[in-house]
């Protein structure tokens, strides 16, 4: 077995003197859906923007397929094969659909199979190959989330991270991205997911850790996903 | 008013329409497109107004001079000039403006009016407060005849250097991967790298870009202007600042229609007033500027309310 795709070991971030999350600890490997979910405020996004290095870390170590990333810029660690979905999209929603593609090549590795072209993405959100031409800004929530995620596809990661996908989404929406993730995962890729519907994210994910006041509680499986509320409101009690 | 009443509004009008002056008004816009263009993109994406702008079309000047006091060709008087601006702007950006990118907006003004004095300083230094001549250029600033006007070459050849430049700019930036990324930078900075767009290449190329303009700008401010002294361009950089501000900070094009929109205007009223009345002129376009700052904020010719977060 080679080292897992992501490890996340004994991470502490503080913005001033505020610590944000301290001694979280997670893997992904390969081919796992690996949730992430707790309140607000729990310290899930500063988790993300400590391993993407958008905030620097106070301790601890973050090893993509073995090799430390701490330190570097964002954009080495997306081309080093680390991909955000961010919460919000942040989209380019004046550039077309096929320019926001294009931005998610910049971090693509060089010798990466698959050639220049978007016809991985496209087969998984055929609707983007249609609006290709479209600006961003003008598509619907759902179909600028799967952007969101196409664009951070195209670059080939070995791990993507996603932020909050289902935020502000129609339940039927929501099912199109869940069933995606699984697609994604389909394909080998390692996935780490925040999100803030707990039970959903339970059930879909291989394992899902808890998080509270910036430190890691508890960890739930799929069989504990008709349970999910009640055990977090006890072990968060 | 006093300006009609005294010079009688029917010359002024002649004198305004006349194509003479009209053709060097739109050189004279055209130059200061190029130097809003040169200022905007770098505030694109790096979101710092370069002070320090002029002081590179300075030195420019100096090399021109220095160069044709030895006698050197205009050639190699124009590549001196070039190496120079250019290799002045990339220090400035690995010195001052790459380790000062996070800083806030004010922060980095006061870096760039920083720069500009001490450049401005080193020229008083080395050359001078008479500063130096580049005699050999004036040969591109004598008449051709179409017709029976009378037009200074200089003012045909900034129009189109011009917009040869703003074209191949405009293929860079909508053509081209690196132009992508610097408008996804100039958008939305991190979301940018987070994506893998190299923001010290995003950044050294922008300021390349504007370097390369300011030498252009220098060579044909130099021509018109062949005395060269530590102050040279700073009038003209402030000017397009204001032009540029006028324009809407926010948006390259409007940015350098802003520019232009100065230019010509200073080089319309500039050649149809009186002497008497046309020292007047830098009041009165900056009385301009603050009148269409107090009545649209965000710029004349941006649509919406103007983005908060930026200078």
């Amino acid at each position: 077995m080679s080292e897992p795709a992501l490890q996340v070991k004994d991470i502490e971030v503080a913005y001033g003197g505020v610590v944000a999350a301290r001694g979280v600890s997670l893997e992904v490997g390969e081919g796992e859906i690996i949730g992430l979910i707790g309140p607000n405020g729990a310290g899930k996004s500063t988790t993300l923007h400590a391993i993407m290095g958008l905030v620097p870390l106070r301790a601890g170590d973050v090893l993509l397929e073995g090799r430390s990333i701490r330190g570097r810029s964002p954009e080495t660690i997306a081309r080093a094969g680390l991909s955000l979905v961010p919460e919000g999209r942040r989209l380019f929603g004046e550039l077309t659909v096929e320019e926001n593609l294009r931005l998610g090549l910049a971090a693509r590795r060089r010798g990466t199979a698959g050639g220049g072209g978007f016809a991985d993405v496209y087969e998984l959100f055929p609707i983007l190959e249609e609006f290709r031409g479209r600006s961003a800004g003008a598509l619907s929530g759902g179909q600028q989330q799967q952007l969101a995620i196409a664009r951070a596809l195209v670059a080939k990661p070995t791990v993507l991270l996603l932020d909050e996908p289902s935020l502000g989404l129609a339940p039927t929406v929501v099912d199109i991205v869940f069933s995606t993730l699984l697609a994604i995962r389909g394909r080998g890729i390692a996935i780490l997911l925040v999100e803030q519907r707990a039970q959903r994210t339970v059930a879909l994910a291989d394992r899902t850790h808890v998080l509270a006041n910036g430190e890691l509680r508890l960890l739930l499986t799929p069989d504990d996903a008709a349970d999910t509320d009640r055990m977090i409101a006890a072990y968060l009690a | 008013m006093s300006v009609f009443v005294t010079s009688g509004l029917t010359d002024f009008l002649r004198d305004a329409v006349d194509l003479q002056v009209q053709v060097d008004a739109i050189g004279l816009g055209a130059i200061f497109a190029l130097m809003a263009v040169g200022i905007g993109l770098v505030f694109g994406v790096l979101r710092l107004v370069n002070f320090a702008y002029g002081q590179l079309i300075m030195a420019g000047g100096f090399a021109l001079a220095f160069a044709s006091e030895r006698g050197w060709s205009v050639a190699v008087g124009i590549a001196l000039c070039f190496a120079v601006v250019i290799g002045l702007s990339l220090a400035m950006e690995r010195a001052v403006f790459r380790p000062l990118r996070t800083q806030s907006p004010a922060v980095m003004l006061i870096a760039t009016f920083a720069v500009a004095f001490l450049l401005q300083s080193i020229a008083l230094l080395w050359f001078g407060p008479l500063g130096k001549t580049a005699a050999s250029l004036a040969q591109l600033n004598r008449p051709v005849s179409i017709g029976d006007v009378d037009i200074r070459k200089i003012s045909i050849v900034a129009i189109v250097t011009a917009a040869v430049c703003l074209t191949l700019l405009l293929v860079l930036l909508n053509r081209t991967s690196i132009g992508l990324h610097m408008r996804a930078a100039a958008m939305d900075f991190q979301t940018a790298r987070l994506l893998g767009v190299r923001a010290n290449l995003v950044s050294a190329v922008a300021v390349l870009i504007s370097g390369l303009l300011a030498a252009v700008v220098a060579v044909m401010l130099t021509v018109q202007f062949p005395t060269v002294t530590p102050g040279f361009a700073l009038r003209e950089t402030i000017v397009v600042l204001a032009g540029v501000i006028v324009g809407g900070m926010t948006r390259l094009g409007s940015a350098t229609l802003g520019g232009f929109a100065i230019g010509y205007a200073s080089g319309v009223l500039g050649g149809a007033l009186p002497t008497a009345q046309s020292q007047y002129l830098p009041s009165l376009v900056f009385g301009v500027v603050i009148l269409v700052l107090l009545v649209r904020p965000g710029g004349l010719f941006t649509r919406g309310r103007p983005a908060v977060e930026r200078v």
